[in-house]
């Protein structure tokens, strides 16, 4: 049988503000245990929550880069159940009014576009860390975390494959970090992902049992765990058997999913509106005010890279993954208005390889958008070479002549010969000496057309226009 | 002194015949010597309390002095207050000595009042006789075989045993007002957000509220003055101009149309209280007050909608006590789980849980919608009985309490009975309404009954003017059990 | 609606406390009594109402976005039952 994969993603990012949700303290990573939880964090006997508004904002811009439904009022509800990281005894959170609703993502899938719709987005807290090492026998409890402010960003079950998935997943995370709601630290735990996977048989209209895959802190692991779970359940089912709905955890070391908890040992979480918390109405005008202030999303800049630059959706979708990318991509391009092509090429080639080697961001890439601007006019003029380019970048990387293309094109000769004297002058001495191979060419054997290519550039030490040899070339063989 | 009222205190401190420290150590002594007999008291702290009454008489000398300085103030067990054991009269918080300041000790504080002692009350503020404190029951003046009220029950018989001069108390369904009629004193319960909730332990957070009790509506109008005010810290703290309380105290009460809620005056009410009433009506159409018939439908509803919503918030509420950061934790214990469930069952009385398992069981699954929607839904009535019922009168009066006090034992095992104390109480606490209790004379056994009065949201002046006008032409207020 | 001892048990296992079988029938008792009285509120029509969840008809204030607490880990950690090295003790934690 042929078996459809279900995948839907509920994302919980940790939104940028100073402090708390709920509370004054400082949410900075990396403090030592428990010195940043105050008299609300810690759940002290007669503490209230003050929302924080800069924890609105953020859920609000969310709402509106992905054309969204802003809920005003929404209602902040108490999920109540016991655990040592969670010190009130319940975690405040959204249930039946969430501050975000709808609203959907394009995803791109190697030429192919695809929507991924939102069911919803909610504002809750986070809650501490369980630290396991020993201490007499006993787990440590730091409740720095406790209180950090999440967006869960909840998918309706629109995807079909695990590589949809981390699609939408790195999608997401390029959208929350260019609207700068989320740092996008995934080591950290600022994004994290859970699936929900199910399969059917293809062409079934109803859902199957869903298990739900918790914790997922890198695409890598995403895109195994739903491999790994989408691949054990179609073995369940075609033993005869059935798919129980339950939680299930990633083992990175063994590669599988395990079992967390089923669905009836689930807790009855007992939600209820909190009394503490009054409805939270967001104005029309603040709203305004949010939607002038954000940037220009990826998807308008896709759209705009492929029907006004001619670009292909691929290389749209890659420029526009990081909105400090295409901003590279833009400033570069507004030196070589008509070069679009090829500043793709370089952002996408030699800039994003050389980052990826180096591990670092194109932030602090050392050459600037001028810098590279200088080097791809000289390709450009017919200067240098491509070849020649590559080596001239190199030595840019490094920071050699302060990175001036012209001088570094200078001081390595990697001037090419472009004067059509002088090769008109190699092309004939290549002919006179390999009157075999002219003899080959004529005859019909094409491939002697390339041999005779690089003898030309041999003799010209590589400097030669390959254009122009080329066409020399054709000019006196036909002749 | 110990009769005197807060302004006499106030003059006598101001002209430096006596000093506040010389004021608070008359007080101690008088706890001293009779608290074994009340059990009013959960915790005295004479460094403490000594430690304040110097700053404030600093503060006299300094001219910095307001109404209240230096004078002591009886501070219910529920209010955090920073440096001192507070236990909510329970086990699981009886080694709890709080880090820091409620926001109505704060205010205190700011004002250099003294704290003279932390007062016993029902745990966690669930109960209306002061039995339910893991400290003890507390005992009325007027009779120590009969219960105080509650759960402000140490708070009220401190003020009526003339161990403070005042204190502060907190309501819930008619925590304030039914302690205040049981042991003869007045205490307002304040509209919902005008005092802030911020280090008042919670109990049922859309209907606590803090008040105060005294020997007066005048020290009540002084009292609220300093408790109320806009807090940033509690979001259901409501921001409004700062008001003199004590402004309309002398305003006649010509004119005055006070509504008669005709289901609180059907059955329910014994006899003695009945009577009481009566004469206090009475009483108030020689002040020129005319009575108006009004009905409030819904309000028999109240005890069942209070006793679904009171425990569902409260349950969510006591969640945090687990052990972990604070309070109390088993001795022996196998797992985690065990650990919770053993410091759970250790720390909390009976009826605290009783009340937990009500609220657990109202916002579980499947039962959510038939209790806890149904139970707000019928509140929104209950509150607009109350508001059609203002349009045809400016105060509503009726009994505080069914009864007069009954015995310490009498209720304790019917846990039905004794909810039904609060039957007159309940239902402005749902509708978020001031609501006060004025002591009128006696009943049965001779012991106090007290009088209810009912303000639209927001009046409390008014309220206390009404009360006021009442104290002037009669002296119930100022009898005293010792 | 009738309440039977294991929904006592349920209820008290969600609560986290620990209940005895004695307790259990105890607590039913008395439970039943006051589910009766809180099952009269069913007679009332509600079907036009909205639930009422706050006192005042009042919309959430927001906090500006400050760090206004500083560390002050020993004062809070002076009332806790069991701690070491900043943390805060408790019988080992399974996931």
């Amino acid at each position: 049988m042929q078996w459809e994969i279900v995948i839907g993603i509920e994302t919980h990012a940790q939104l940028t503000t100073q402090s708390k949700i709920f509370s004054g303290s400082s949410i900075a990573y990396g403090a030592m245990p428990n010195t940043q939880t105050n008299a609300v964090d810690l759940a002290l006997p007669g503490v209230l929550p003050v929302l924080n508004q800069g924890a609105v904002e953020r859920a609000v811009k969310l709402g509106l880069a992905v054309g969204a439904k802003i809920n005003s009022p929404s209602i902040f509800a108490r999920k109540n159940y016991f655990y040592p990281d969670l010190p009130k005894g319940y975690q405040i959170s959204q249930y039946e009014l969430p501050i975000v609703e709808g609203g959907s993502i394009k995803i791109q899938i190697g030429e192919t576009e695809k929507t991924v719709h939102l069911t919803r987005a909610h504002l809750e807290e986070d809650a501490g860390k369980s630290l396991h090492e020993d201490f007499q026998g006993m787990s440590g409890i730091d409740l720095n975390r406790a209180g950090t402010p999440l967006l869960e960003i909840v998918t309706e079950p629109d995807m079909r494959s695990s590589a949809e998935a981390v699609a939408y997943a790195k999608t997401l995370h390029s959208l929350v970090c260019w609207i700068g709601i989320c740092d996008g630290n995934m080591q950290e735990g600022s994004f994290r992902c859970d699936a929900n996977v199910s399969v059917r048989p293809k062409g079934s209209e109803t859902l199957g049992t869903r298990c739900e895959i918790k914790n997922l802190n890198s695409f890598r692991f995403l895109e195994k765990a739903i491999d790994f779970e989408a691949r054990r359940q179609i073995e369940v089912l075609e033993d005869g058997g059935s798919i129980r709905q339950e939680t299930r955890l990633y083992d990175a070391n063994k590669d599988e999913t395990r079992t967390m908890r089923s669905k009836e040992d689930a807790n009855d979480y007992r939600y209820f509106p909190d009394p503490d918390l009054l409805p939270l109405e967001i104005a029309d005008s603040w709203i305004d005010q949010l939607k002038d202030s954000l940037p220009e999303l990826p998807e308008a800049r896709r759209a705009r890279y492929i029907t006004d630059l001619g670009l292909s959706a691929y290389d749209a979708a890659v420029l526009t993954s990081a909105r400090e990318i295409a901003d590279y991509f833009e400033n570069l391009l507004e030196l070589l208005p008509d070069q679009a092509k090829l500043c793709a090429n370089w952002v996408m080639g030699e800039i994003s390889g050389r980052l990826n080697k180096e591990a670092i961001e194109i932030t602090a890439c050392p050459i600037t958008p001028a810098q590279l601007a200088a080097l791809l006019s000289r390709i450009n003029d017919g200067t240098i070479s491509g070849k020649a380019a590559k080596t001239v970048f190199e030595s840019m990387w490094q920071g050699e002549l302060e990175r001036n293309a012209d001088a570094i094109i200078d001081a390595k000769g990697l001037k090419q010969i472009s004067d059509d004297g002088a090769i008109e002058q190699l092309v004939d001495e290549v002919l006179a000496a390999n009157a075999q191979q002219v003899a080959d060419y004529r005859s019909g054997k094409e491939k002697a057309f390339n041999s005779l290519v690089g003898q030309v550039m041999k003799a010209a030490k590589g400097k030669a226009n390959p254009a122009q040899v080329n066409a020399m070339l054709k000019k006196k063989l036909s002749a | 002194m110990f009769n005197a009222s807060l302004k006499q205190l106030s003059t006598q401190l101001a002209e430096k015949k006596i000093s506040s420290v010389e004021l608070t150590k008359a007080f101690l002594q008088r706890i001293e010597a009779r608290n074994t007999e009340y059990n009013a008291f959960i915790t005295v702290n004479e460094e403490l309390s000594l430690a304040q009454a110097q700053v404030a008489d600093q503060m006299i000398a300094a001219g910095q002095a307001s109404q209240l300085t230096g004078i002591p103030i009886a501070q219910k067990d529920i209010f955090c207050a920073k440096g001192w054991l507070t236990t909510c009269g329970s086990k699981m918080l009886s080694n709890f000595v709080s880090p820091y300041d409620a926001n109505v000790i704060e205010r205190f504080n700011q004002i250099g009042a003294v704290n003279i002692g932390k007062t016993n009350m029902d745990e966690f503020a669930m109960g209306s006789s002061n039995e339910t404190s893991y400290y003890g029951p507390v005992r009325n003046p007027w009779d120590v075989e009969a219960v105080p009220g509650g759960s402000s029950g140490g708070s009220a018989s401190a003020v009526a045993a003339r161990l403070a001069p005042a204190a502060t108390g907190t309501d819930t369904g008619g925590s304030i007002r039914q302690p205040a009629a049981l042991c003869g004193i007045s205490g307002i319960k304040p509209t919902y957000g005008l005092v802030s909730r911020y280090g008042m332990i919670a109990f049922a957070s859309s209907l606590d509220q803090g008040g105060p009790m005294a020997k007066s509506a005048e020290d009540l109008a002084l009292m609220l003055g300093v408790m109320t005010g806009f807090d940033a810290r509690d979001s259901t703290s409501l921001q409004r101009e700062t008001e003199d309380y004590t402004r309309d105290l002398e305003k006649p009460l010509s004119g005055l149309r006070i509504g008669l809620p005709k289901e609180y005056f059907a059955k329910g009410m014994s006899k003695d209280v009945e009577c009481a009433v009566e004469q206090a009506l009475d009483e108030y159409r020689k002040l020129g007050a005319e009575m108006v018939e009004v009905s409030l439908p819904n309000s028999q509803l109240s005890i069942p909608v209070y006793y679904v919503l009171a425990p569902a918030e409260a349950s969510s509420n006591l969640s945090r006590f687990d052990g972990v950061r604070y309070g109390h934790r088993a001795k022996s214990y196998g797992d985690l789980n065990d650990m919770y469930r053993k410091s759970r069952a250790e720390g909390f009385g009976a009826e605290v849980k009783r009340r937990i398992l009500i609220g657990t069981y109202v916002l579980s699954h499947g039962y959510y919608d038939a209790y806890y929607i149904k139970a707000q839904k019928v509140r929104r009535l209950i509150t607009q009985d109350f508001v059609d019922a203002f349009k045809q009168c400016d105060i509503m009066m009726g009994p505080t309490s069914p009864t007069v006090a009954f015995n310490i034992g009498e209720k304790s095992s019917d846990p039905i009975q004794m909810y039904l104390s609060d039957i007159y109480t309940s239902a402005a606490s749902l509708a978020g309404l001031p609501g006060m209790s004025i002591p009128i004379g006696f009943g049965d056994k001779n012991r106090p009954v007290g009088l209810h009065i009912i303000g639209n949201y927001f009046t409390e002046a008014k309220m206390l003017n009404v009360a006021h006008q009442y104290q002037l032409v009669t002296d119930w207020h100022q009898r005293s059990p010792v | 609606m009738t309440l039977s001892v294991n929904d006592v048990k349920r209820i008290a296992d969600l609560a986290y406390i620990e209940i005895n079988e004695h307790e259990a029938q105890a607590t039913l008792g008395q439970l039943t009594d006051i589910f009766d009285l809180i099952e009269t509120m069913q007679a009332v029509d509600t079907s036009t109402v909205e639930p009422m969840s706050h006192a005042q008809d009042v919309v959430q204030r927001l906090r500006e976005d400050k760090v206004t607490e500083s560390d002050q880990r020993d004062l809070y950690q002076s009332v806790a039952p069991q701690v070491e090295a900043g943390l805060y003790l408790v019988p080992k934690v399974i996931e």
